[in-house]
């Protein structure tokens, strides 16, 4: 799966840089915490700017190539920042048969970005996402935390307006 | 009316549950309410009464076996890491339920959490690990809070730590997350994952047992296996053992989905009749279709069609059939479904999760996808089919680890039982389904037209022409296959596929 690699300029707070040293001073020494510590950073920033990846490389004493590998390798590190609201929809076997397709296509349709991207204003970005395991629902979107089940395609632009309203 | 109790309803009326036992019963956050379902009584009985050796011959003899697919006997799996001699051993729970349509693992590690850390304790004792490991999928983010919950209330209370029952056996657990890999579920690529490292398959032998999580014996069993240890150890194998077909003991955990009137999970002892899962429990297929097949296993399995409905469930009547249980995911497809179409979604996603490591699985797989993709399009030969078959046979026999050994099942599963749709996509340029939007073309009903101008409103190219009143035309050249004017066609379903 190739991934997205955002072009824009690292605008990283001294908050955000304070945040990601202390977690690592809590886990430098420790190989195996990598993968922790990439989930916390892309908690603090959002996604995980090459910036951010070489702090990290730096404070665990691990090679930059090795995190990029690993950042490349699963499908929850973003390289480019997501839209404040991200919809996942689901594309699992229960809602692929019960018209999983057909949601993803008018959520594209709508918003007028593939899956991966962003809109130019940064509100939404859209991805399709493995199996959330709420299967007896199906077909299931989440907009960031908040789960959608039972979905038919008429209900997405109500459900998207909702919060570009908000 | 008085209401009937939850086991009177047909939906759980067949149900066994065993590992789900506690699932919706207890409070998870609860470890009092744990202690009065008789939490960590297993792990009492186990330390102070049994030895290491007696705690895998009741494994053995209950007959359990791996629930994560494999299906291997887990107290064999036990005695191969006791055997071995290390300075640190370890136990691994493999909480990276990927298989989509199965929750199963999710179910149990948001309802019944303390299960999960007691068994692997009770795994600990018996083969001589002081360190255990949680890989849970970080799409399960409550799972993951009920399980600190869980090890922080078992730690405060002596039940995990230095030791334990005072027995002087000592047992930490930690919890790792995964990334969004499924080939993680693959035990040696989680070990991997776990390292810090991408999560990529190592070659067998060394067996985990010998050389598994950062290079010591390790016992990997998943969240449903552990599950069902508790009890087991508690109430001795017999009552297991006692359930199920010869040579598959106990219950199994379904997660029954798709076009199905009622959906869930279902437990049930092996060796049911899968009619009495789909008919009773499910209660049929819903909106007037038909059953066509049902999936299992993910994009590892294979589908069973109708024709196999008496099949009694268990691991060897599925494998002997080119099917598999799997972690147990269940997806019931109706008349209305492609084969075609199904085999190439589940190679999508392997395709897409395959970690490139071997090429037979790496490029491979894209080989079939490319295939199947040229069939859906219309452009299929019988050569094609034949050469799908044969890749598939090789990238079987060649890949390094489980996803890319069981990655072609979905095809050969749908070539075995449904060979007669891939033809009619090759040879006659026809999905029978009407699934294929290459193979169709969206006509109208003169006759039952009755021109009330709705589809020619909501078709996005103007492809429809008609005056009021008249029967309305498409015009092929002109149409997309969107479906919008069969779906506007409400009232008197004049739109259809040809």
């Amino acid at each position: 799966m190739l991934k997205k690699i955002s072009k824009l300029p690292f605008k990283g707070t001294p908050e955000q840089e304070a945040g990601l040293k202390a977690v690592i001073a809590e886990c430098a020494g420790n190989k195996s915490l990598l993968m922790h510590v990439m989930q916390q950073a892309q908690g603090i920033y959002g996604y995980l700017p090459f910036e951010v990846q070489a702090m990290i490389a730096d404070g665990m004493d691990i090679p930059l190539e090795h995190i990029y590998g690993v950042s490349t390798f699963y499908a929850q590190f973003a390289l480019a920042p997501k839209g404040k609201y991200n919809i996942s929809v689901c594309l699992g076997t229960a809602c692929y048969v019960k018209g999983a397709q057909a949601v993803l296509d008018k959520v594209q349709a709508i918003l007028g970005i593939g899956s991966g991207e962003c809109t130019d204003d940064g509100q939404f970005s859209m991805e399709a996402c493995r199996c959330i395991g709420a299967c007896g629902l199906a077909p299931v979107m989440m907009i960031n935390d908040d789960v959608y089940g039972n979905l038919v395609p008429d209900q997405i632009p109500g459900i998207i307006e909702k919060y570009r309203t908000a | 009316m008085a209401v009937k109790p939850l086991t009177d309803t047909e939906f759980y009326k067949k149900q066994t549950r065993l590992a789900l036992r506690n699932c919706g019963v207890i409070d998870p956050e609860s470890i009092e309410e744990y202690f009065a379902v008789d939490g960590y009584q297993a792990l009492a009985k186990a330390l102070t009464q049994l030895t290491p050796e007696q705690v895998i011959q009741i494994m053995k003899d209950s007959g359990l076996r791996g629930r994560g697919g494999g299906g291997f006997p887990t107290g064999l799996k036990w005695s191969f890491t006791a055997a071995n001699t290390a300075d640190q051993k370890y136990v691994v729970c493999n909480a990276d339920e990927g298989d989509p349509g199965a929750f199963m693992d999710r179910s149990v590690l948001e309802g019944d959490p303390h299960a999960i850390v007691e068994a692997m304790a009770i795994c600990g004792y018996a083969t001589g690990a002081a360190v255990g490991y949680i890989y849970v999928r970080a799409e399960y983010p409550i799972a993951v809070k009920r399980l600190e919950i869980a090890i922080a209330a078992a730690k405060a209370r002596g039940l995990l730590g230095k030791n334990i029952f005072g027995s002087g056996f000592d047992f930490e657990l930690h919890i790792r997350l995964g990334a969004g890999a499924f080939v993680c579920g693959e035990e040696t690529a989680l070990m991997t994952s776990i390292e810090g490292n991408r999560g990529e398959p190592r070659p067998r032998p060394p067996y985990p047992a010998v050389k598994g999580l950062f290079g010591k014996p390790t016992t990997e069993n998943n969240v449903e296996t552990f599950a069902n240890v508790p009890q087991i150890i508690l109430r001795g194998a017999e009552p297991f053992a006692a359930m199920g077909t010869e040579k598959s003991k106990g219950s199994k955990v379904f997660a029954l989905g798709g076009n199905i009137k009622n959906t869930g999970l279902v437990e049930i002892p092996m060796g049911t009749k899968l009619r009495e899962v789909i008919e009773e429990i499910g209660g049929g297929i819903p909106n007037g279709h038909t059953f066509k097949a049902v999936q299992t296993g993910g994009p590892s399995g294979g589908c069973i069609p109708a024709a196999y409905m008496d099949i009694e469930i268990d691991y060897d009547n599925l494998s002997a059939i080119g099917c598999m249980i799997g972690s147990g995911g269940m997806i019931v497809m109706d008349d209305s479904k492609c084969m075609v179409d199904i085999a190439r979604f589940f190679l999508d996603f392997t395709v897409d999760e395959s970690c490139g490591k071997c090429s037979p699985c790496r490029i491979g797989t894209k080989r079939m996808l490319e295939i199947l993709d040229k069939i859906i399009a219309g452009n299929g030969t019988l050569e094609d089919v034949d050469k799908l078959e044969e890749l598939a046979y090789h990238i079987k026999e060649n890949s390094l680890c489980g996803l890319g050994q069981t990655a072609p099942n979905p095809v050969l599963a749908t070539l075995r039982f449904f060979r007669d749709e891939y033809i009619a996509h090759v040879t006659e340029h026809r999905c029978p389904a009407g699934v294929c939007k290459a193979m169709l073309t969206y006509k109208i009903d003169p006759e039952k037209c009755i021109g009330c101008t709705l589809c020619a409103r909501v078709c996005p190219t103007g492809a429809i022409n008609g005056t009021v009143k008249q029967p309305h035309v498409i015009d092929p050249e002109k149409c997309i296959k969107c479906g919008a004017c069969e779906t506007a066609c409400k009232k008197v379903h004049a739109v259809y596929r040809a």
